[in-house]
């Protein structure tokens, strides 16, 4: 195994979590496209902190953080896409223009 | 490194087919006209990257990619689907935007550009082979790093809160 084809698979993995978060017009879909792109980061940590054989294994604690902080996200995410769906019946995020004037 | 070489080693097969069923099916999770289907098949790139953790040896991640993500957060995200789009085989609206292009040269321009950069610096530097230390996690979880520790606890407890409070309703209205 050598390094660069994790991380290249990464790479793969974030550019297609982008394509998804540009092209997609469903909240929940553009939410879904963020959790690639992290997948894809999380990917990268550990194969960086298995690389320098880190001591402390900080590349693996800091993919439970992003874990972690991506369940929040999706969390409030998930929220705040049902309050507008409540409010605007539609999830489309090009339909969302409360802050343009 | 010839890609006869590379292919030879049996774990790199193994990488091979973990890499096409992720690729695959996150593909299918940006394209799909399903929105079901992309939540489904997120679950299978998120168990693919956990076979890829149980190769580096980072047992513990793996498995909490298992427990937290494919457990618990695709099924808040078919909750979210649930409410937000009550029939949920048909779609009747378009789900992508009509111009894809710009999107995809921004997508690919990305690739390019990250697989240019990690080729020129690491090239054939081989992975160290991965031990478990699911231990020395814990060990090092609660000792170096157990302030982040806890402010990540306080992190998922202000999402818990702030969730709720969006997501009732307001009683005065």
């Amino acid at each position: 195994m050598i390094v660069n084809q994790f991380l290249v698979l990464a790479a793969l993995l974030f550019s297609i979590g982008i394509y998804g978060v540009l092209v997609r017009r469903n909240a929940v879909l553009v939410l879904l496209s963020i959790e690639l792109m992290l997948t894809g980061v999380n990917i990268n940590l550990v194969a960086f902190g298995q690389y320098i054989q880190d001591a402390f294994l900080a590349g693996q604690v800091f993919a439970l953080f992003v874990i972690t902080v991506a369940a929040a996200e999706v969390g409030i995410g998930l929220a705040i896409v049902v309050l507008i769906f409540r409010n605007r019946a539609s999830a489309n995020v090009d339909e969302l223009d409360l802050l343009k004037w | 490194m010839e890609l006869t070489d590379w292919i030879a080693d049996a774990r790199n097969v193994v990488f091979l087919v973990i890499a096409l069923a992720m690729l695959g099916s996150s593909v299918m999770v940006v394209t799909s006209r399903n929105v079901i289907h992309a939540a489904l098949m997120l679950v299978v790139a998120l168990a693919g990257a956990a076979a890829l953790f149980l190769m580096l040896g980072a047992e513990f991640v793996a498995w909490t990619i298992v427990l937290v993500y494919i457990g618990a957060v695709i099924v808040l995200f078919l909750f979210g689907i649930m409410i937000t789009r009550a029939p949920t085989k048909a779609d009747p609206v378009r789900l992508d935007h009509k111009r894809r292009w710009p999107a995809l040269i921004v997508a690919l321009g990305t690739f390019a550009t990250m697989a240019t950069v990690t080729t020129m610096a690491f090239g054939d530097t081989p992975m160290p082979d991965g031990v478990s230390r699911s231990g020395d996690l814990g060990d090092v979880l609660f000792t170096r790093f157990v302030i982040p520790f806890e402010v990540v606890s306080f992190v998922l407890l202000a999402a818990l809160i702030g969730g709720i409070v969006l997501a009732r309703k307001d009683p005065q209205t």
